[in-house]
């Protein structure tokens, strides 16, 4: 049988790689030429060089876009893996119903990114309107709702991972470590934390990417208002693609840039915590 | 027993390619089965920008098939999204043949797809050549249905308050009753004008509707029709209506940024204000109180000559043919628009009331049964002056956008400093934003 897969796994891979080569490679190659044009369909693309990257640098809305989804990211980042696992830790020690507790908060990450804004908006609304406030009127408040409503989202997908993670570490090694006098505090420290750094890896790649990538929270709670200060970067490049005529192709060099960023920092990112990961 | 395996594997690999491939063709073929049967007469792909009007357009193109035997397509883009999806829609193979744009903004983006429709039958069924959407020489684009806006009022509210529409001949007067009404709020139970919300769905009511005043004035002013740098001349008006507005609205102006239009139209529904700003098509939504009980005014901004001023009537509603289609196609596209307009069936479902409700620009209009449409034409025949709809000359979306956002800002805080917001956006955001959309 092995033997056979050996010789035919070309049959095997055929269709998932021809899909990845139409719905993946193409578009994406495809992608990148059409930042170097201008165009109104895809099909009456005129290239125009550089012109597109140059409009995209000049534009200053994207790049205080940037700016403020980067803190974003970061603010999100150390939240949402601190939190979740605080709350992983807490949901595997030996207390009645955290299986309850588990589904209870996994569940947000259920609910689409459109709906989830909305709602929290009437939430948030709903309380700033006795302080006289609105989120679409204030930067300050539109951030940290955006945090909030992401915080609640991913905090239970982050908290399953952990758990897994947690789960997965031999008892022996925190009883030896007891053995040896380390309290509860040496013991996360020492033992606990470094051998969830594969989760924590996959766990700070996926929140960092998500909050970059963030896009239908951002349309539907705030829609960058006020004026463009709270918009991020992916609802930044759609507004440009669809704002103006002619500017598809300035949209698409931003699409590239943003690309190319949000690559570099998962590299760099899973780079630094990949190195810390020990053998057990 | 290895030369199984080997045939298993083959062949399992076989039916997933071929599953595969024919999941991929699926899609498309019965679409293709139906434009086969009868090539010669060509096809019609119409993609709608109305999604109010989908069903009877869905209607009236099954009927077009009955009579004629051509094949017509209506494919109706959701709400907000007709620039997206048609973006797509024309890049595939199967595109559109016929589609509409909003004007000479919305046709810089299109005009070379658009055919020329000079000499075509329907040319000559319209009433006015202004409804012509002109691209140098060529005809690019005709407007098919015309619509009007102004101050809808209550009347039994204005009469409740002292007051009836002969009271209200100009921006002063409006401002008196409103801050009249305003003063009397608790007493009389109601406000003057409904929320101006500034939510995506209704902010198009100030940042285009309500600025299209302050634009039109300034380009009959300096005889105009278009421009590249606006001065704001009547920006002092613009900002006298909007103060109006939101300071004599049903709810703090601090929380106008999350007022959606259905909160508008219950509030009007529910006689608690007497004025809403709206136009002919919202007339199904407030049909509720009643059609005698439905006025219309002016949107009096102030500005010299309003005494003669009208209701706001225009088209962003343009009719393109898809020049990139085959010569068939655009023939069995200029026959079903050319049908739409003149024949019995096509006029009916486009003017009546439980059809599309339209007012057409073409010989054949059926008379409307909707009074907004009624109460326009009749400031027409007393002789005022509709205000044209100057909005498709704004320069972008972002345009809109950014006013949109400084007006919110300004609404909460009403400062000279935010207000300078306002102008920013308006004068020199639309010489960035001309400068930028003629690259």
């Amino acid at each position: 049988m092995e033997k056979s897969i050996k010789k035919y796994w070309p049959i095997f891979v055929l269709p998932t790689f021809a899909a990845f080569i139409i719905g993946f490679i193409v578009p994406f190659i495809e992608g990148i030429y059409l930042s170097f044009c201008k165009f109104t369909t895809i099909r009456d693309a005129s290239f125009v060089g550089l012109s597109n990257y140059v409009e995209a640098f000049k534009d200053n809305t994207f790049t205080h876009a940037f700016g403020f989804t980067a803190v974003f990211a970061v603010v999100t980042l150390v939240l949402i893996n601190v939190l979740a696992f605080a709350i992983a830790l807490a949901l595997t020690q030996k207390i009645k119903g955290t299986n309850i507790f588990r589904t209870i908060f996994f569940m947000p990450n259920l609910i689409g990114g459109i709906v989830l804004g909305y709602i929290w908006q009437l939430i948030f609304d709903g309380i700033f309107e006795k302080f006289d406030l609105a989120l679409k009127l204030s930067a300050k408040l539109g951030f940290w709702g955006l945090v909030i409503l992401i915080c609640w989202q991913q905090i239970g997908y982050m908290m399953i991972v952990y758990i897994a993670g947690l789960q997965a570490i031999p008892g022996s090694l925190n009883e030896a470590a007891m053995i040896d006098g380390a309290n509860k505090w040496q013991r996360l420290i020492h033992v606990t934390i470094p051998n969830m750094m594969p989760s924590i890896t996959i766990c700070t790649f996926l929140t960092i990417t998500n909050s970059f990538k963030l896009f239908d929270q951002n349309l539907s709670l705030t829609g960058g208002e006020p004026m463009h200060q709270t918009e991020m970067m992916a609802l930044n490049i759609y507004d440009t693609f669809y704002g103006r005529v002619g500017y598809e192709g300035v949209g698409q060099a931003k699409a590239v840039i943003f690309f190319i960023i949000v690559v570099a920092i998962g590299m760099i990112q899973l780079y630094a915590t990949k190195s810390k990961e020990v053998q057990q | 027993m290895r030369k199984m395996k080997r045939l298993l594997a083959a062949g399992l690999a076989t039916i997933m390619a071929c599953s595969m491939l024919t999941g991929c063709g699926g899609g498309s073929s019965d679409k293709k089965a139906s434009s086969d049967k009868d090539s010669s007469k060509g096809s019609v792909y119409y993609l709608n920008f109305k999604p109010e009007a989908d069903e009877q357009w869905q209607e009236l193109a099954k009927e077009y098939t009955d009579e004629t035997g051509v094949p017509v397509t209506v494919v109706t883009a959701a709400a907000n999204q007709y620039e997206t999806t048609l973006k797509s829609e024309m890049g595939k193979s199967e595109a559109p043949t016929l589609f509409q744009v909003n004007g000479p903004v919305g046709l810089a983006s299109w005009k070379d797809y658009c055919y020329d429709l000079t000499g075509s039958d329907i040319l000559n069924e319209l009433t006015s050549d202004k409804f012509e959407l002109k691209n140098g020489d060529e005809i690019a684009g005709v407007g098919y249905c015309t619509e009007t806006y102004g101050l809808i009022y209550n009347k039994a509210l204005l009469k409740k308050a002292g007051y009836t529409q002969n009271d209200i001949k100009s921006f002063a007067d409006l401002k008196k009753v409103a801050e009249d009404i305003t003063k009397r709020k608790d007493e009389l139970g109601f406000s003057a004008f409904t929320s101006a919300g500034m939510d995506g769905s209704s902010d198009w009511r100030f940042k285009t509707h309500l600025a299209n005043l302050p634009i039109y004035y300034e380009y009959q002013k300096d005889g105009i029709t278009d421009t590249k740098a606006i001065k704001g001349t009547y920006l002092d008006n613009y900002r006298n209506i909007w103060d109006l507005y939101i300071n004599n609205g049903t709810c703090d102006a601090k929380q106008l940024s999350k007022k959606t239009g259905d909160d508008a139209v219950a509030e009007f529904t529910t006689e608690q204000a007497v004025f809403y700003q709206n136009g002919t098509w919202a007339y199904g939504d407030i049909a509720d109180i009643g059609n005698d009980n439905l006025g219309m005014l002016p949107i009096y901004i102030g500005a010299p000559g309003e005494e003669k001023q009208g209701l706001c009537t225009g088209t962003e509603n343009y009719w393109c043919v898809n020049k990139n289609a085959s010569k068939e196609d655009i023939q069995a596209t200029l026959d079903f628009i050319n049908w739409c307009v003149t024949s019995e069936e096509g006029t009916k479902m486009m003017c009546s009331a439980d059809g599309m409700g339209f007012v057409i620009p073409f010989k054949n209009n059926l008379k409307s049964e909707n009074p907004l449409v009624n109460i326009a034409n009749d400031y027409m025949e007393k002789g005022y002056t509709p205000v044209d709809w100057t909005f498709s000359t704004m320069p972008s979306e972002q345009w809109k956008n950014d006013l949109g956002s400084a007006l919110t800002t300004y609404a909460a805080d009403q400062t000279d400093a935010n207000w300078k917001l306002v102008q920013n956006a308006f004068v020199d955001g639309w010489a960035k934003e001309a400068a930028a959309a003629t690259k």
